[in-house]
């Protein structure tokens, strides 16, 4: 096993009255890709966003590459650049073009300049098959292709680990396999990634790890093969049969 | 032509005629009924005479340059104030706590005051201060209160568009490593000034006619100048000839407001 990444120790978060993560312990280690499962509402999204520090976590502790970053008052910024996000609703800059949208942030963050990062952009274009569409807006685009800008916006930041949040959700059935094409590209490199997905047939495919959630916790870890033929929890057995017609 | 072609003409047809047939009976209603009033030779002689339009005309377009001047630098400057107190009310962290009270007193303050007063109050009272030469100027006090007025309502209107832009979008800029400063500047007001144009577009015609406001405290615009020209005249036709310059202007400049909101709309939906 690789070392450990990112570990993550009683994270607990409440939104008011409602608790939305109780106690996760998980470590990911360098180039694992895990996939968190689980029925809407278990808290897959809510644990990609503590992550991510969109979302401060009440209890416990959080740590990439050993250094706590969890505390409160930390620079925000600086762990967000190295951990990137994609979202279920691909949350493009309307009033950017593709191009923009992903120059931006290495721009301001990074301080890069535009001769610089254009054909490094350009190279992330080509390779997702969107070169001729750098040019359009969010609106021009379909579903598949907004999704696909949206990883390389995450991408040029040069990010240490991705974070997938249900991104082939909002998609059109027939879209959906342009955008698991760039995720496989991106396991073939080695990256660090944490997918909540619904696609069980490319978990099984891609995993090496599956965590299933229920209630804000996680009730079962384990092997990709083990948890889909010989899940030990019976709450996992329920949640994999009223998926899988097998 | 099919079945639902031809019941649609047949329908779009019969429209038009009940529409000029009561449009021709308003009209003939009103030009034969308004003349036989009592007072109509009266007011037809004291408020649309030919002889006094044309006499008073040229200086009153003249007089109406005054007010376009004062519009053109208004406008910049409530653009630029409203935005700065639309970001007043807008920012969260806790030390700039007073800024966030500023800006919604500011907007409570001039929300709340018709534009006559504030025009009187500042107008008048500060150059009242005893003031020396050029810094008594009512157009300087009187620009001052159009702009304080109008960029509490600008700023409203950019403050319910920076609300608008959905919270996606700042958690994706934010994702990404952007300051939240960055945020405001890259992701949410571009999007949030886009939004409220139409709105503005508004205020922007409102702010144009209430320059004519000014003439209360001494500024020889387009009112005042016919006030001038009805008393030298002793006929109310100049008050006219004021209305019509007005409506040269706003009328094409409500009409393109409308456009542009109906444009947006389109686009939304």
């Amino acid at each position: 096993m690789n070392e450990v990444k990112l570990r993550l120790e009683g994270v607990s978060k409440s939104f008011g009255k409602n608790q939305v993560l109780n106690g996760i312990d998980l470590d990911i280690a360098e180039g694992e890709m895990v996939c968190l499962i689980g029925a809407s509402g278990s808290g897959k999204s809510t644990l990609l966003r503590c992550m991510n520090c969109l979302e401060p976590i009440d209890d416990g502790y959080i740590y990439l590459d050993g250094k706590d970053i969890s505390e409160p008052g930390l620079d925000l910024s600086d762990i967000r650049r190295r951990i990137g996000i994609v979202f279920q609703s691909f949350n493009l800059f309307p009033h950017m073009n593709a191009l923009e949208n992903v120059l931006l942030a290495p721009r301001r963050v990074l301080g890069k300049s535009r001769e610089e990062l254009v054909p490094q952009a350009e190279e992330l274009f080509t390779r997702f098959g969107l070169k001729e569409h750098m040019h359009k807006y969010a609106d021009q685009l379909s579903g598949g292709q907004q999704q696909r800008v949206a990883v390389i916006r995450a991408l040029a930041m040069r990010p240490e680990i991705m974070l997938f949040d249900e991104i082939t959700s909002a998609l059109d059935p027939v879209l959906v396999h342009e955008v698991l094409d760039v995720l496989r590209a991106l396991r073939d490199e080695g990256m660090t990634m944490i997918l909540a997905t619904h696609e069980m047939n490319f978990a099984k495919e891609l995993a090496d790890r599956i965590c299933f959630m229920d209630g804000g916790q996680i009730v079962e870890s384990g092997k990709t093969a083990q948890i889909f033929s010989k899940p030990k929890d019976e709450r996992t057995r329920t949640f994999l049969k009223s998926l899988l017609v097998s | 032509m099919n079945r639902r072609a031809q019941y649609e003409a047949r329908q779009k047809r019969r429209a038009l005629i009940i529409a000029s047939a009561s449009t021709v009976f308003i009209v003939l209603a009103l030009v034969v009924l308004v003349p036989l009033a009592p007072g109509w030779v009266a007011v037809q002689k004291s408020f649309f005479s030919w002889d006094i339009f044309v006499r008073s005309l040229p200086k009153m377009l003249d007089a109406f340059t005054l007010n376009i001047a004062i519009f053109l630098w208004s406008a910049p400057l409530v653009a630029f104030v409203g935005l700065l107190i639309a970001l007043a009310r807008s920012v969260t962290a806790p030390a700039l706590f007073p800024l966030r009270v500023f800006g919604a007193g500011f907007v409570d303050i001039f929300r709340g005051l018709p534009v006559v007063l504030v025009i009187y109050l500042i107008g008048f009272g500060i150059p009242g201060l005893g003031l020396p030469r050029p810094w008594n100027s009512p157009y300087i006090w009187g620009t001052v209160a159009l702009v304080l007025t109008y960029s509490a309502y600008v700023a409203e209107i950019l403050r319910s568009g920076i609300e608008s832009v959905h919270q996606s979008q700042r958690s994706a800029a934010l994702s990404l490593g952007l300051s939240e400063r960055d945020v405001m500047r890259y992701i949410v007001l571009p999007q949030a000034i886009r939004r409220v144009v139409p709105a503005n577009m508004n205020m922007l015609i409102a702010l144009q006619k209430d320059v004519a406001l000014l003439s209360f405290i001494g500024p020889v615009e387009v009112l005042r100048q016919a006030g001038i020209y009805k008393s030298l005249f002793a006929n109310f036709t100049p008050y006219v000839v004021a209305a019509v310059i007005f409506l040269t202007f706003t009328i094409p400049a409500t009409r393109y407001a409308d456009y542009l909101m109906n444009k947006q709309r389109n686009e939304r939906s």
